[in-house]
């Protein structure tokens, strides 16, 4: 029994809804970060797979994968600078003290 | 109807697949922020091994150096210099109502998709090649295209690349005064 790409789709499926989770229910802001990434790693996983096991398997999945995660590592820093300057201002990484733009 | 045989292949699916959604649900549930930010490294490790499983080794080795190499090791970063003590999980109980009813509701609806398409004529139409088409060299391949059909978007995104590092560092640094 060969690992067919449902396998896979399923894998991704409950990982991206597991980030989707923590996005939603976390307070610490670096764990929504976190779990921004496990999300990207689900579309990757797709992405991945569809390269090999898709209907016409070619190697442009994978170059979409990697593009994917050179996004994810522009986000990674620019998510965790601005942390960093909104702990400098308000000494909380709480996800309910963010409301600096709130009107 | 056939008896399931397992094979290696499927056997590493399995065990790779329960670390991956092992170490997601045990980061989800941690107290310490610090155990989170470790057990992602999980995640990342069993990411990559899924693309290896997946004949392509390129994403793969790409995988451990970006996510579990640097990204792991960037937030660890940030959660030092941040207050990191046992996480108050004080949420509303509407709040945790919610994220559960959307991330499952998703989850059922990706669920009941998979479920609605034929895939038996989705294994007449998949084309039967036991190897990868790209050959047994999956770093040629990737470099062959990048070079030939995606020179442009690969210079953009090193353009995006550059542009958000100097901005993350223009952010973080210290105020003037």
């Amino acid at each position: 029994m060969e690992p067919t790409i449902v396998r896979y789709l399923l894998l991704a499926a409950v990982l991206f809804c597991l980030g989707l989770f923590g996005v939603l229910w976390k307070r610490n802001i670096i764990i929504v970060l976190v779990s921004i990434e496990l999300m990207l790693n689900a579309v990757n996983i797709n992405l991945v797979a569809f390269s090999r096991l898709g209907l016409s398997p070619n190697i442009n999945g994978q170059i979409f994968a990697l593009f994917v995660m050179v996004i994810a590592a522009c986000e990674v820093a620019v998510g965790l600078a601005v942390l960093i300057a909104i702990y400098r201002n308000r000494s909380s990484s709480d996800i309910k003290d963010m409301n600096l733009t709130k009107w | 109807m056939m008896l399931p045989v397992l094979n290696g292949q499927m056997i590493a699916f399995i065990l790779i697949s329960l670390v991956l959604i092992g170490s997601a649900v045990a980061m989800l549930f941690s107290r310490k922020v610090i155990y989170m930010a470790l057990l992602i490294g999980g995640v990342f490790i069993g990411a990559a091994a899924i693309y290896i499983l997946l004949d392509a080794d390129f994403v793969g080795f790409a995988q451990i150096l970006i996510y579990a190499g640097a990204i792991t090791i960037l937030m660890l970063f940030a959660i030092m210099l941040t207050h990191h003590g046992e996480q108050n999980e004080k949420q509303g109980k509407g709040h945790t109502v919610f994220a559960v009813i959307s991330a499952g509701g998703l989850l059922v609806l990706l669920y009941w998709g998979f479920n609605s398409i034929d895939w038996s004529k989705w294994n007449q139409l998949s084309p039967k090649t036991p190897n990868p088409v790209w050959g047994d060299n999956s770093v040629q391949a990737i470099g062959n295209a990048i070079y030939t059909s995606y020179v442009i978007p690969f210079e953009l995104i090193s353009v995006v690349l550059i542009v958000s590092l100097v901005g993350a560092v223009i952010l973080a640094r210290k105020g003037e005064e």
